[in-house]
């Protein structure tokens, strides 16, 4: 466990042990034949991936992302008839990332690579428009999914290679965090063995993230597709959380500096009832309450197929009660369909699209504080977004 | 099955969050027969059942310490016993809102090609003694793993083991409408300091709660009683509030919310330690969304009984001491502990090194 990298909780009393403050302090030598050693790289980034962690996780304020691999950036141009060039991605990404004001809802945007790099056609950096908005850049590192073998038709995240250089990279040119996305489904299973991947290969993305200064956004995202009821969805996201916080523990992940983002617990996207926002509140409620430890400060939904407004009434449902870690919002379709839809890729249209992430934005705000209400949505919004089989 | 949800359910979460009640707490008193064999020794009285009964009618008919008590652990033995006027201690219990818990396991065995490591034992017929209990109204109960810090311990092994075991017990123990106490005691010997205490703390607890998930045991229907986070027995002494801090610390990294409550044990701790760490917990800031409380055997009886002496004329002044001490650890749940308790009696510290229950 990473303790000899003590975590300032409290900075009055973190004077007491001997009048040195945490970060002065030295790996313990008590014990010659110390089974475990911590490395002191990792020590140098605790203090900042607590403080980023804790700035993301900020009250009224979620993640805005983005960082749709270019092939499904591509698929999101088409539906407006917009080609997949570079050109087209920047420009839609520049709309979304300047955005005035974004930074009062927004505390965090996950960034395709491609993107980290990118600046606004008038030369400024994209991670300096953030910047300026108090939004934290973050980057998706992982390499997408791929079949596992020996599984039951099942999928493995790949990425771990060069990792470490890479994060390295990015933190350099302004990420401050990362998101690996992984999958489980439960109309396969899920199988053991495809559970133990999932949880292993987020510890092991977490573990090198955390060495490089960014905050691992943990993710395994328990699809949408398939027909069991919400019981179903329970037993599996209470298996796989228990497989990744103990998987986390074994890697000596220091879970003040993560945030996690798992999909809500409802019903499969063809089960024969739908379940209210109550539902499906008091399910993932439950589900968090028996499997994430407290000192885990923000737990950032994903939206995974769910209308924009389905999405937001599910996240104030949640909140209507107070939580012992935030709950919050990582939404990409959720916040963006909208505005697609009013850009057209239209430079005329571009003041208007970016009002209505504004309306999206502030929607999932409010609903981060427990006071949202789905009066004077418009019929778009609340149309579903599923697609089975979908595949980023 | 997500987790258990079959007759019992609710009454155990109902039971898990009266025992976890803010202001009350646990007096553990399910001395084995040697065990209080051994505090009676030092007291010069006999270990014949009588006086066993005695010193555990002293303590529930003290007037006004029910209150502050929300279970109390029994042997056995005790379960079935009554004051001396007849009444069951059950019912002496029930009146005042207490509930009886009762020890389950049946003491720890060496793990062979360990160094000295154990495991604890008592799976066998566990379901039918927990069924028996419920009936003769145990409505919780306790089963105490042990692990020790040392240069290569706890091994994977033993910790492995033990968490499955507690896993087991739990499970049954609701399976027969006992709501299980969850205790993976790390030894305090040893010269090792705060910080590897408290990485083998979290090592040892998240290898439990992996277990408890495991074996489908309902969260919200048990209590942990761990150890607090603290220096090694032969290592320097560190202020209540840095204890505080790391234990507090450790707990939020391994122990899930739906976890109604934390009863420490206070594994050697003086009286007077016990309850000042427990205090400075409880005016600690930081996310804590389970009670912190207590679950004390020495901790509460120590001066009591030495106040008491097996004599019936030391009976009320014996209680008093118990009274004050009931008292002062209610108060440190709420973080309202003002100190002095028993004057320096109090502060006599319990350690036995290799302490054997």
């Amino acid at each position: 466990m990473a303790t000899s990298s003590l975590v300032k909780l409290n900075a009055a009393s973190s004077q007491w042990i001997g009048q040195h403050s945490f970060s002065q302090r030295s790996v313990s030598s008590s014990s010659p034949t110390r089974r475990v050693s911590f490395p002191l790289v990792r020590a140098s980034y605790v203090d900042e991936l607590v403080n980023t962690a804790k700035t993301i996780a900020s009250p009224g304020r979620g993640i805005l992302a983005i960082d749709e691999s270019n092939a499904t950036c591509g698929k999101r141009l088409a539906s407006i008839g917009l080609d997949n060039t570079e050109v087209n991605r920047q420009a839609y990404r520049q709309l979304l990332l300047t955005t005035p004001g974004l930074g009062e809802c927004i505390s965090g945007v996950i960034m395709f690579e491609e993107t980290l790099y990118q600046s606004t056609t008038d030369g400024k950096k994209f991670v300096e428009c953030l910047r300026d908005e108090n939004i934290v850049p973050g980057i998706k590192v992982d390499k997408g999914l791929s079949p596992l073998p020996g599984s039951n038709n099942e999928s493995w995240c790949q990425g771990l290679d060069g990792l470490a250089s890479r994060s390295a990279e990015y933190y350099k040119h302004g990420a401050r965090f990362a998101k690996w996305r992984t999958v489980v489904s439960v109309p396969c299973g899920p199988s053991a063995l495809a559970v133990k991947e999932a949880a292993w290969g987020l510890a092991r993305y977490a573990a090198v993230s955390q060495e490089n200064g960014l905050v691992p956004i943990v993710e395994p995202e328990i699809l949408l597709d398939g027909d069991h009821p919400i019981e179903r969805t329970l037993e599996v996201a209470q298996r796989v959380w228990a497989e990744v916080f103990y998987y986390l523990a074994e890697n000596n992940i220091v879970l003040e500096g993560i945030l996690l983002k798992p999909s809500m617990v409802t019903p499969g996207a063809e089960h024969k009832e739908k379940a209210s926002p109550e539902i499906i509140a008091k399910h993932t409620l439950q589900m968090l309450k028996r499997r994430v430890p407290p000192a885990v400060p923000g737990i950032m939904f994903l939206s995974g197929g769910q209308s924009e407004v389905e999405a937001t009434l599910n996240l104030n449902a949640m909140n209507q009660s107070p939580n012992p870690w935030h709950v919050s919002f990582s939404y990409a379709r959720a916040l963006q369909n909208s505005v697609l839809k009013a850009w057209q890729g239209r430079p005329e249209n571009i003041e208007a699209a970016q009002k209505s992430l504004l309306v999206r934005a502030k929607a999932n705000s409010l609903a981060q504080l427990g006071r949202y209400s789905a009066q004077g949505e418009n019929e778009d919004a609340k149309k579903g977004m599923f697609v089975k089989g979908y595949t980023y | 099955m997500t987790a258990y949800r079959g007759k019992y359910a609710d009454e155990l979460i109902a039971n898990a969050a009266y025992i976890a009640t803010p202001g009350k707490g646990i007096l553990a008193a399910d001395e084995s027969t040697g065990t209080i064999g051994k505090r009676f020794a030092s007291i010069n009285v006999e270990n014949v059942e009588d006086n066993r009964r005695a010193l555990r009618e002293l303590l529930f008919t003290t007037p006004g310490a029910l209150q502050y008590l929300s279970g109390v652990i029994l042997f056995e033995e005790t379960l079935y016993q009554k004051t001396a006027s007849g009444k069951p201690f059950v019912d002496v219990m029930k009146e005042g809102g207490v509930l009886p818990g009762i020890k389950v396991d049946k003491g720890t065995v060496e793990l062979a090609g360990t160094n000295g490591e154990t495991t604890t034992q008592g799976l066998d017929g566990l379901g039918a003694r927990c069924a028996k209990y419920y009936e003769a109204g145990a409505r919780f109960a306790k089963w105490r793993a042990v692990l020790k810090i040392g240069p290569t311990e706890p091994s994977p092994l033993a910790i492995l083991e033990n968490a499955n075991g507690l896993a087991r017990y739990a499970i049954i123990c609701q399976e027969n409408g006992l709501v299980p106490i969850v205790e993976p005691e790390i030894l305090v010997d040893g010269s090792h300091d705060i910080d590897r205490c408290a990485e083998v703390s979290e090592r040892v607890l998240a290898a439990c709660y992996k277990a408890l998930n495991d074996h489908h045991v309902l969260l919200e229907g048990t209590l942990l009683k761990p150890n607090m986070v603290t220096p090694g027995s032969d290592s320097k002494k560190v202020a209540n509030d840095v204890i505080a801090e790391y234990t507090v610390r450790t707990l939020q990294r391994t122990v899930p919310p739906a976890v109604p409550g934390i009863m420490f044990l206070s594994g050697g701790q003086s009286e007077e330690e016990a309850t000042l760490n427990l205090n400075a917990m409880n005016k600690f800031q930081g996310k804590k969304p389970w009670t912190l409380s207590f679950s004390y055997g020495r901790a509460l009886q120590q001066s009591t009984l030495k106040t008491w002496q097996g004599k019936e004329e030391n009976v009320s002044k014996a209680q008093e001491v118990f009274l004050g001490r009931a008292k002062a650890n209610s108060e440190a749940t709420l973080g309202k502990y003002q100190g002095g308790a028993g004057g320096s009696d109090a502060s006599e510290s319990l350690h036995v090194k290799d302490y054997k229950y």
